[in-house]
């Protein structure tokens, strides 16, 4: 269990100042996460051109790992299709949930969330987004949880 | 309960240290530092080699055989019955119902005592501090009832308004449920005054304990609460333990909750009639080996002195409370003049969450969270805080390693 895998700088970045941070006007799609357990809640907005995400942004609180990968996920979503970011999150819940999985180039920066895996506890805290995005893409207004 | 006035007498943490065989250990390369005991104590191998002699020795179901082992196993569980009543002081065994934990017992009053009795225009008052296993039940009662559940609030240092729970005390409010220390925050709750104005008002009051008894010797008769409930793993005993005391006039008017074996007299098709005090609460077989760790655990705090170790976690206390408030940043949470050994707090900048995973990577074991007390949190306005937690295990060393980790903290998010 090494701290520094976990906490590289990527994330720490992404923490201290999360991209595409703030709400989204003329949003086609909106949801709410929330993490009782930890308290983790945020929201993910995007505006849709056809089946592509054309724009989207994400504001809350939460801890370090739930912050930077949502920061991170809205940049490595932006422009593509639902199939892509279907995709893509399999290969992020992969790399999040099995410590011998190794980062696929195509993953780019989101690969800094490898080191999630060796902390089970924080697994959750990374994949919040995604299922909020998922609500979102889906234009459900309904709030998601993790727990 | 007035845990700072206690004497100052010498006591030996590292002796105690060595009863308690899980603390010898590594966790993540570093030797464990436990400050998380407001979750749950660890067990001494008092309590440890009580059960284990019950499990080898005495085990067979309680109030049943005429044989040896059942009669062992019989006295064994109700001679942890009469410990506990002379842990609380209470008048009778009658009065002592064990249950599964400190919410158990709250349930239990909730469902037996209030759901029958309360109805529209009749009011159950707790404190915004209460853990939610002094909300929800109560919640629950009011829904099935239709009486209203009103809440005297808290003010910043984490204290609850006196001023406004009495004004909330009116002839409607039927009963008062509130704790005797809150886990979030570590306030004592001057309890004796808030149930001397509750009886002059004509209202019944029920004590939620969970985080009063490891630290503070608690008599309930002196108190003169009509119930008071407590979980035995937070008194350094097993899990899935705990008792319910209630004066023995409320519980004998009060109809069983579960029925079962061992809680009946009688039993034909047409009707059953119920055993008597307190077995009539007492549905199936018990949980005999955590009452007699229970027990274990009662006899192992009362010899070590509940005042000695009051005093020594209040010392801890308020070096680790000093340390914490020298590191910029940190923001302790609950700042009431009279606290049990509980520290919460914030750092800026990093998440508690964040803190757990660093802070355990150091071995320095905390609970991060909302603690179960998610009003106290909306109060605060913050997500979740950090918990150090001290124990009669508990040493200076044990300080200065949580400090040493808060820095590492600090240096990662710095």
């Amino acid at each position: 269990m090494d701290l520094k895998d976990l906490y590289r700088d990527v994330i720490l970045d992404h923490n201290r100042k999360p991209r595409n941070f703030g709400a989204l006007t003329g949003a086609d799609g909106q949801a709410d996460g929330h993490n009782p357990l930890c308290g983790d809640r945020l929201t993910v907005w995007v505006r849709l051109d056809g089946e592509r995400v054309a724009d989207i942004r994400f504001e809350g609180k939460g801890c370090a790992i739930s912050t930077a990968s949502a920061s991170l996920m809205t940049e490595a979503v932006k422009g593509k299709d639902k199939a892509a970011i279907k995709a893509l999150y399999e290969q992020v819940h992969t790399l999040l949930t099995h410590q011998d999985a190794t980062a696929d180039a195509s993953l780019g920066k989101l690969a800094a969330l490898a080191g999630v895996s060796e902390f089970p506890a924080r697994v959750k805290c990374a994949t919040l987004c995604w299922h909020t995005l998922n609500a979102a893409l889906d234009r459900s207004a309904d709030a998601v949880t993790t727990e | 309960m007035n845990a700072v006035s206690a004497v100052a007498a010498p006591f030996d943490a590292e002796r105690v240290r060595a009863d308690f065989p899980i603390l010898a250990q590594q966790v993540n390369g570093h030797p464990l530092v436990y400050l998380d005991s407001a979750a749950s104590g660890q067990r001494p191998l008092a309590v440890l080699r009580a059960v284990e002699r019950y499990e080898t020795h005495h085990h067979s179901n309680v109030h049943r055989g005429v044989h040896t082992l059942s009669q062992a196993a019989t006295e064994a569980f109700e001679g942890a019955r009469e410990r506990a009543r002379r842990f609380l002081n209470a008048r009778s065994t009658r009065e002592i119902v064990f249950v599964r934990g400190a919410t158990e017992g709250i349930n239990l009053v909730a469902q037996s005592f209030a759901r029958p009795r309360f109805g529209p225009g009749d009011e159950i008052l707790i404190t915004g501090l209460e853990h939610h296993a002094n909300i929800v039940p109560w919640q629950m009662v009011c829904e099935q009832s239709g009486c209203t559940l009103k809440v005297a609030p808290i003010d910043r240092r984490g204290e609850v308004d006196i001023g406004r729970l009495l004004e909330l005390l009116t002839a409607r409010t039927r009963l008062v449920a509130v704790a005797h220390v809150s886990n979030a925050l570590g306030t004592i709750v001057p309890v004796r005054r808030i149930i001397e104005a509750a009886h002059s008002s004509g209202a019944l009051v029920l004590v939620d304990g969970a985080q009063a008894v490891p630290h503070s010797a608690v008599d309930v008769r002196e108190l003169g609460c009509d119930f008071y409930a407590f979980s035995g793993h937070k008194l350094y005993g097993p899990t899935g333990i705990g008792v319910l005391y209630g004066r023995e006039e409320l519980l004998e008017e009060m109809p069983p909750w579960q029925g079962g074996g061992d809680m009946i007299r009688t039993v034909s098709f047409e009707k059953s009639t119920y055993n008597e005090l307190p077995w009539k609460f007492e549905a199936g077989t018990p949980n005999i080996s955590g009452a007699v760790g229970l027990a274990a655990a009662m006899d192992y705090l009362e010899s070590l002195g509940l005042g000695a170790v009051a005093a020594h976690e209040q010392r801890l206390l308020a070096l680790a409370t000093a340390e914490l408030e020298r590191m910029p940043g940190i923001e302790i949470i609950g700042t009431a003049a009279h606290k049990a050994a509980v520290l919460s707090f914030t750092l800026h900048g990093c998440h508690p969450h964040d803190l757990g995973t660093i802070l355990d990577s150091e071995g320095v074991a905390i609970r991060t969270g909302h603690h179960c007390a998610m009003p106290v949190m909306t109060f605060f306005d913050i997500p979740a805080t950090a918990r150090a937690s001290f124990g009669c295990y508990n040493t200076e060393a044990d300080v200065r390693a949580l400090v040493a980790a808060l820095g590492k903290a600090r240096e990662v998010f710095g």
